[in-house]
């Protein structure tokens, strides 16, 4: 493995193009017009990124060698329920981990 | 003044922001221990918490170098991996975009998954905020969350093994992302796009350097904008 400077620069590099990447629009756009267009996809941002981002964290779980499992699967089903009926986030988590130890608990 | 309440914008993003310790605490101390462990100084596992500040690259990209790819590799690698926060730019741009330029740079700087999803999801409930609300909202989510990423990943540094065995937290951070899509989920649109990304992103997980996962965030913006149009057009037949 790299070490000393050759390390420190892999870790600047890799900062500042992090920092490139979540600068990019907002910081060079800046309060520029955009076209609606653009506008209407950048609503569906969140909700295009964060469920595809879970989506094999809930399918192939890291802790069980990534074959499905009953009390992930229920706790993630519970959780998103809870949060699309009853809109509040920590009664989601909450309802969540409760699913989740009560799984592992029953299922092991 | 309603902001020297508790009920201020920037008190309301530390009591959004709080649950995300739950997720923060055990992957920062992981990555400390983990780079103790691949043989980093604590400065420079510091380095890589306060500098990239992104625990999926942090974590790929030590994984890498400690598997000897090339450095090159595994630089293209974990910025991959965080390509999803050119998107987050852009998605914040309509909302922060009118602020002065250094307040945009810190922003850019702390847009993270979590301050990201808090701020999208409160700056459309609350269209009306000024921007000081707006980034006192933003800055106020991201209070409990960065700095607690830094300071675990020392202790976890420092400490070695001390990531507590038995609690499931694999899958803390599955839990609060999907608390949040639900309430997300507002209109069919919402649901479509979401639908589209889940299905893509496993479809495509196959793919390297994580790009599956963009494939399926801008197939789902794509296919969520789209039925907000057909769903204002029918809308209008019927009027």
């Amino acid at each position: 493995m790299i070490e000393g400077p050759a390390l420190w620069l892999f870790i600047a590099a890799l900062g500042l193009g992090t920092f490139g990447l979540r600068f990019v629009f907002l910081g060079l756009i800046g309060d520029r017009p955009l076209p609606a267009w653009l506008l209407r996809h950048l609503r569906y941002t969140a909700v295009a990124v964060l469920p595809g981002l879970v989506a094999p964290l809930v399918v192939w779980p890291a802790a069980t060698g990534g074959t499905l499992d009953t009390p992930r699967m229920a706790a993630a089903l519970v959780t998103l329920s809870i949060g699309y009926f009853m809109r509040n986030v920590i009664l989601a988590i909450s309802a969540g981990a409760l699913t989740l130890f009560a799984g592992l608990a029953l299922l092991g | 003044m309603p902001s020297q309440s508790t009920n201020s914008p920037y008190w309301q993003g530390v009591r959004d922001g709080a649950p995300f310790t739950l997720v923060i605490v055990p992957f920062s101390m992981l990555f400390g221990v983990v780079g103790t462990e691949a043989g980093l100084h604590i400065a420079e596992t510091m380095a890589f918490s306060v500098l990239v500040i992104a625990g999926a690259a942090q974590f790929t990209a030590l994984q890498l170098l400690t598997d000897n790819a090339p450095t090159l590799i595994a630089l293209v690698s974990a910025l991959a991996v965080n390509l999803r926060m050119a998107m987050y730019s852009a998605s914040l741009t309509p909302w922060l975009g009118a602020a002065p330029l250094w307040q945009r740079a810190i922003a850019a700087y702390f847009t993270v998954d979590q301050s990201y999803a808090c701020a999208v999801v409160k700056f459309e409930q609350e269209p009306h905020w000024p921007m000081p609300a707006r980034l006192a909202y933003f800055f106020g989510v991201v209070t409990p969350i960065c700095p607690l990423w830094y300071g675990f990943t020392l202790v976890g540094a420092l400490v070695g093994n001390a990531v507590p065995t038995g609690l499931p937290l694999d899958f803390a951070l599955p839990i609060t992302f999907l608390a949040m899509i639900g309430p997300m989920l507002r209109t069919p649109a919402h649901v479509v796009a979401a639908l589209v990304s889940v299905t893509l992103a496993l479809a495509l997980a196959w793919l390297p350097y994580n790009l599956g996962l963009l494939v399926a965030g801008i197939a789902g913006m794509m296919v969520g904008a789209q039925a907000e149009v057909l769903l204002e057009r029918r809308k209008e037949g019927r009027a």
